[in-house]
């Protein structure tokens, strides 16, 4: 980690290792959360992905503390966390409040204790902070083939089923009644999610990852019209992002106070937030222009 | 004679210890405008549901051109009555039309020039082409409804089934969804079974009622089975038949209350033709 760390300080952008890894994961991890968290706000399953981000955030500390790399950790608690949830079918909203205040508190204080006892053993005292709130820079170059697959199997699966889960949030019954398998159909979407989700932790951390998944996301659907643009509005809001992100967070070396560089997550969150303000403020101007000229919108439209 | 497309036998449905619905037995033959007919509660969607394979029967069979229906049936085309779709969905009325066609293939599909003018013939046909782009969360009841049809025939099924696809609409919608169903069901030779709770705006079209009432049904043509006998005989107490202005009005008398002073109350009561009858 600490001669990654080294190579972080030489001052050309592009041609760092670092910078290299960070972008070509970055971009195939945004794509690919981007383009799942679509599928995840039509189906209101953010709270799902909130939940897998939390006990994710258990299993990346437990791989700390036994030595592993985090990700295997996010991966194998995100995909039990699905399976258990598709067991139990979390679809009440009162299974959801107990799930929130007792089984994600749970988790989190897990996850403290882990890093609490990871960071006594090892001197390695930035690793809470990467496992929680993520370190682009400092991923290992061993675990990239690992991360770039798992990226595109799940996005591999979600493309394969999309049609169907586009029908299935139309309705389920028709769905159903059209011969789609609709609980496994849904049971492979949330390993999907589940994968997304630990794949962004890695980006920007675990706590952060579901603003990766639902942000751009959210962005898109406020913005495109069909659901193939939606998909693709929302991958390039999320690769904008990271690519800036990452490109801020090299920077900010030079920024006060000096030397020490600003995380990539605040980056990529804050453009992400941005980005998703800068929607509502369009709206208003679309709907005020409307209000003020409602004629001419009735003699736009055909008769 | 033509053959049947769609035939229950003594069908009876169980669900957690009560009965839902009891031996119910009829068929539908290509082409016709059924209307599946009675009060809230009655198990009108649980009929459909047995119909179309999401809800298992307890006892008879459901034949479909007289074999059991087949997992991925092609058939039957479906309207549910409510859709679960948030505004934000960015499903256009395009999109939900086209996944009438392949929603339930896997794997993405190619640009087609061909199915694209497929689509937006079967729109213009529902008479939704206003609001094509829209997104269908955005949409009115009725012009949902219309979606919905044209989500359903785009399939080319034999048989469309549509639960109370005429709930919560203005009188004016509910012209224009009856007529469309009715001159696509004529055009393209789809029988229709549709469910309501009111039968009037359905009279001018329907070539047969399938009344439903305490979980037993009534078959027949509307004269024979909208008759104060038949139904009083279905629903287990005394059941009066009010002819209207041109509208039916069905009213039972609450146990110990006047007979013509509920049937007055209910005339003046307005549209439903089901007060004074538990559901």
């Amino acid at each position: 980690m600490g001669h990654l760390l080294r190579y972080v300080f030489e001052p050309g952008f592009f041609g760092s290792g670092p910078v290299h890894v960070a972008l070509a994961v970055g971009t195939v991890v945004a794509i690919t959360s981007a383009v799942v968290g679509v599928f995840t706000v039509m189906r209101g399953q953010s709270f799902a992905g909130h939940s897998l981000a939390d006990i994710a955030t258990t299993g990346g500390s437990g791989a700390f503390l036994v030595g592993l790399n985090q990700f295997w950790g996010y991966l194998a608690f995100g995909a039990g966390a699905a399976a258990f949830m598709e067991m139990i079918g979390i679809q009440r909203r009162r299974d959801r409040d107990v799930a929130t205040g007792v089984v994600l508190g749970a988790a989190l204080g897990l996850a403290a204790l882990f890093l609490y006892l990871g960071t006594q053993y090892s001197s390695a005292t930035g690793a809470s902070f990467t496992i929680l709130f993520g370190s682009i820079f400092v991923i290992t170059p061993s675990t990239v083939p690992a991360l770039i697959g798992s990226a595109l199997l799940a996005l591999a699966t979600v493309v394969a089923l999309a049609r169907v889960l586009l029908l299935s949030s139309l309705s389920p019954d028709i769905a159903a009644a059209r011969g789609v398998p609709v609980r496994a159909v849904g049971a492979a979407f949330l390993m999907a999610l589940a994968v997304s989700v630990a794949l962004s932790a890695m980006i920007i951390g675990a706590v952060l990852s579901t603003a990766l998944l639902i942000g751009p996301a959210a962005t898109a659907l406020r913005l495109a019209r069909g659901p193939a643009r939606a998909a693709a509005a929302a991958a390039g809001i999320g690769v904008a992002a990271v690519w800036l992100g990452i490109l801020l967070a090299y920077d900010s070396f030079y920024w006060p106070p000096a030397g020490r560089g600003w995380p990539v997550s605040f980056f990529v969150v804050t453009l992400i937030v941005g980005g998703y303000l800068v929607t509502f403020l369009r709206r208003r101007d679309r709907r005020q222009a409307a209000q003020e000229a409602p004629d001419a919108e009735q003699a736009c439209s055909p008769v | 004679m033509t053959a049947e497309l769609l035939r229950l036998d003594g069908v009876g449905v169980r669900l957690g210890g009560r009965e839902i619905l009891r031996d119910v037995s009829f068929s539908i033959r290509p082409g016709e405008f059924t209307g599946l007919i009675g009060p809230n509660g009655a198990g009108k969607t649980t009929l459909l549901r047995v119909i179309l394979g999401l809800q298992q029967a307890s006892s008879g069979s459901v034949l479909i051109d007289g074999a059991p229906r087949a997992a991925r049936e092609s058939s039957i085309g479906y309207v549910p009555q409510k859709l679960a779709i948030e505004p934000d969905v960015p499903l256009r009325v395009r999109d939900v039309v086209t996944l009438g066609l392949d929603g339930n293939r896997f794997g993405l599909r190619l640009p087609s020039r061909a199915r694209r003018e497929l689509v937006g013939d079967m729109i213009t046909a529902v008479g939704a082409q206003r609001y094509a782009d829209a997104r269908i969360g955005e949409l009115s009841g009725g012009e949902q409804q219309r979606v919905m049809i044209a989500h359903a025939l785009i399939s080319r099924p034999r048989l469309l089934l549509l639960d109370e696809p005429l709930a919560n609409l203005d009188l004016s919608s509910e012209q224009g969804i009856v007529s469309v169903l009715a001159r696509l069901a004529r055009a393209e030779r789809v029988a229709v079974l549709l469910s309501a709770h009111d039968m009037n705006p359905l009279m001018p079209v329907m070539d047969r009622i399938v009344y439903v009432a305490a979980g037993r049904v009534a078959v027949g043509s509307t004269d024979e089975v909208v008759q104060p006998e038949v139904l009083s005989r279905l629903y287990g107490q005394h059941v009066d038949v009010i002819r209207v202005h041109g509208r039916v009005l069905v009213v039972a008398a609450p146990a110990g209350v006047d007979d013509a002073q509920a049937a007055a109350e209910d005339a003046y009561g307005g549209d439903t033709e089901h007060a004074g009858i538990a559901g």
